[in-house]
């Protein structure tokens, strides 16, 4: 099936795109997960740092990078033509 | 096109609606109830109100969504708009098991518990990024679906099925089991009935309307169990802090309560109670290295001492009775023997434990030992993310969105309902620590709560004087992590209304996850393995027959093992999420990621991640396996996923690649829209 050059750029900004998520994902779980007992001497909302990040903190980048890619993913469909209906 | 758009949204304007009417409607049933009980209605009548009510409604809207239309049946019609469908998800996620004892975890583990919390929500990205969208624009129907179509032939998605059983039938046991135990308690039936009733609630949902009434009855059940869960926490909230607000007030009250742990972790009673423990520990510990003859020595010094009892001038009637409780309760022989006396000392060693902190992260006595917890931590925050983005009943969700940008949406939705109640369990487990740490631990045990009484008369509470100083130490207390959410209305000092709800909000949790997960199984047999396997000639009202008759076995079957109480099931819950991760994830996401994959690394890298995945986890359980780096057995998908995911790419690049017809569907499924699809083929 023959793809025009404009599909391979979509495909290319959404592998960018995906990455870019993935990494804050990463960065949003594991070192904090790691870094906990450093975190943890900084406070927040009274919590030490490195228990609010696992109680709440990364669970709101989650939802936020979520929300994100669906928007970001809606906008460049309609931008290459890719865009159902 | 766009009268099909507008149709969309007269549909999505009307459920709005409906969900609106029924959400006032529930609010004003409990407020209702509220005043009802004021002015005297009796607890037992409010639990069986609540259970008529919240059955017929699910049962009302399965009727109503009866269906012989397959695509309904399978995937609701592909027109569940993305909130309904978040909604509908987070209904389907939230098991009994987050419902119920997501809440006593935290309780119980503090830091350490979150690391379910996390990966709970976090694998939703994975889901986001990776799955969701291309597999509604493959837009078929069950998950071997998308395999068999991706590799080609039957292998493929016979492991598939087999993977799709393995890790939805154990998480359905465990949530029927949830459901006799809900029942059981506030309709006052025995287990088997309470499970039985259960039954009979989600098969005339699923059985009629499939798919479709799953859908529309999970929204329901969303609804309930969420303002279940938020109505007491809220509550409580206001009453230790004066703001409404958990989320935002909970540090505040983890500082109090790290500040009241200094104070009774290194009281002095407690710590000699704990050293009572440890020495009745010791005691069970050499009675069963002394084995069989201690047992005879038991049962010697029992008899002798109810003889004693009986032969006295005046007999003590109730002392006797215990006496003659205590020699019938010995074990029968040494098998038994080491089983309820190895029980015992676990129990013991467990109170007499040194407590941690509720905020420490991987408490451990040295450094080893916390290195190994946060490793620990670490992999299976890991697997149940990976397992989030692999677990069958969760990703077909996403075939019934109208379009690709709905399943786009309809997964942030879904994270978003779910996160509601994930945000506020950790909230919740600090607010009732306080109030155990505050007014409990360091009272005298003849003027505990009301609630403590009441739950420790169904084992949930335990209380042990063993110091014999009258007043409750920490080590003296023992909790079942259930009894925490269950007991928040009464911990809180609300109406029993409250707890009838909390119990319907769990019903609801358990019920429609089992749906989702029965249906799955269903499927997996009737449409993977009967139609696509053994008669692709079947006609339409056939399949709808086997599907319906497979439902309704598999439902048996999953009752019976459940009525059976193993005592496992709990540990197995959490093994679901590993397999599917090993199984499913890494042919999902390189199928769609890597054009390269072909059907001899899908089919090796399933079975390897598979196989390796479950030699770890059956050997680490039961056949005392020394655990690889020290990682638990709930976190086998550690191994199982690099194992399968480099099997296939080291077996793909060995083997030739894919056809042509494999590469094209991997193009279809990376855009929402092309034009060749509408020209030539369609997938």
């Amino acid at each position: 099936m023959p793809l025009s050059k404009t599909h391979q750029e979509y495909w290319n900004k959404n592998l960018r795109m995906t990455a870019a998520l993935l990494l804050i994902w990463f960065l949003a779980t594991f070192p904090v997960i790691w870094f906990v007992r450093d975190l943890n001497t900084l406070s927040f909302l009274g919590f030490p740092l490195g228990f609010y990040m696992a109680a709440q903190g990364s669970l709101i980048i989650y939802v936020v990078v979520v929300w994100f890619y669906a928007r970001y993913m809606h906008k460049l469909d309609k931008k290459y033509g890719v865009a159902e209906e | 096109m766009a009268s099909q758009k507008n149709k969309h949204k007269i549909f999505f304007l009307s459920l709005s609606r409906y969900y609106g009417f029924y959400t006032g409607g529930f609010i004003g049933f409990v407020i209702l109830l509220a005043i009802a009980e004021q002015m005297g209605m009796p607890n037992a009548w409010i639990g069986y109100i609540f259970m008529a009510a919240t059955f017929g409604l699910y049962a009302g809207i399965g009727v109503m969504s009866r269906t012989a239309d397959i695509s309904e049946y399978y995937v609701a019609g592909r027109r569940v708009p993305a909130v309904f469908n978040g909604m509908a998800t987070g209904a389907d996620w939230l098991s009994a098991a987050s419902f119920i004892g997501m809440a006593g975890t935290l309780y119980l583990s503090g830091y350490d518990g979150l690391a379910f919390i996390m990966g709970w929500t976090g694998g939703f990205v994975l889901v986001a990024l990776f799955i969701a969208p291309y597999l509604r624009k493959f837009g078929q129907f069950t998950i071997p679906d998308f395999l068999g179509a991706r590799y080609g032939g039957n292998v493929v998605r016979t492991v598939g099925v087999f993977a799709a059983i393995l890790a939805s039938f154990t998480y359905v046991v465990a949530q029927i089991y949830g459901v006799g135990l809900i029942s059981s308690r506030f309709l006052a039936i025995d287990f088997t009935t309470g499970i039985f009733v259960g039954i009979a609630g989600i098969l005339v949902c699923s059985m009629l309307g499939g798919m479709k009434a799953i859908t529309w009855t999970q929204v329901a059940q969303y609804v309930i169990l969420i303002i279940a869960y938020l109505v007491p926490v809220v509550m409580l909230s206001q009453r230790i802090t004066d703001v409404p607000i958990p989320q935002l007030m909970s540090g505040q009250v983890l500082q109090k309560v790290t500040e009241r742990e200094k104070d009774i972790f290194n009281d002095p009673q407690q710590l000699k109670a704990r050293e009572m423990f440890r020495h009745k520990a010791d005691e069970t510990d050499a009675r069963i290295k002394g084995l069989p003859g201690s047992l005879t020595t038991e049962r010697h010094n029992a008899e002798r001492g109810l003889a004693h009892m009986k032969a006295a001038s005046a007999p003590d009637a109730s002392a006797i009775r215990d006496a003659e409780q205590t020699l019938q309760n010995l074990p029968r022989n040494e098998i038994e023997a080491r089983e309820t006396w190895g029980r015992e000392t676990e129990k013991l060693r467990a109170s007499a434990k040194a407590p941690h902190p509720h905020a420490e992260p991987f408490p451990g006595e040295n450094e080893k030992e916390r290195d190994t917890a946060r490793l620990n931590f670490m992999a299976l925050a890991a697997c149940l993310m990976i397992g989030t983005a692999a677990l069958p009943h969760i990703l077909m969700r996403y075939y019934t969105t109208p379009s690709v940008k709905e399943a786009r949406q309809s997964v942030f939705w879904s994270l978003f309902f779910i996160f509601l109640l994930y945000f506020s369990a950790p909230a919740l487990a600090i607010l009732v620590k306080f109030e155990i740490y505050t007014k409990l631990i360091g009272s005298s045990i003849a003027d505990l709560p009301a609630w403590v009484a009441a739950w420790g008369k169904i084992g949930l509470v335990k209380i042990d004087d063993i110091n014999q100083d009258g007043i409750l130490q920490l080590a003296e207390l023992t909790l079942n992590p259930d009894v925490i959410l269950l007991a928040t209305p009464e911990i809180a000092g609300l109406p029993y209304v409250v707890s009838g709800l909390v119990a319907a909000g769990g019903l609801a949790a358990a019920l429609s996850t089992a749906d989702a997960l029965l249906l799955t199984i269903a499927n997996a047999l009737s449409h993977d393995v009967y139609y696509k396997m053994i008669d692709p000639y079947a006609s339409t009202p056939r399949r709808m027959i086997i599907s319906k008759i497979l439902l309704l076995l598999v439902a048996l079957i999953a009752a019976y093992f459940a009525s059976l109480k193993p005592d496992h099931i709990l540990s197995m819950v959490a093994w679901a999420f590993s397999i599917a991760a090993s199984a499913f994830f890494p042919a999902l996401v390189l199928g769609i990621f890597w054009k390269r994959a072909n059907k001899w690394g899908a089919v090796a890298g399933m079975a390897v991640g598979l196989g390796l995945c479950l030699f770890y986890l059956v050997s680490v359980k039961f056949y005392g396996m020394a655990p690889w780096f020290g990682i638990k057995d709930i976190a086998a998908g550690a191994f199982g996923v690099p194992a399968g995911m480099l099997t296939l790419v080291v077996v793909s690049l060995l083997t030739p690649s894919p056809d042509t017809a494999a590469q094209n569907l991997v193009e279809h499924c990376r855009y929402p829209h092309l034009k060749a699809d509408a020209d030539g083929r369609s997938a």
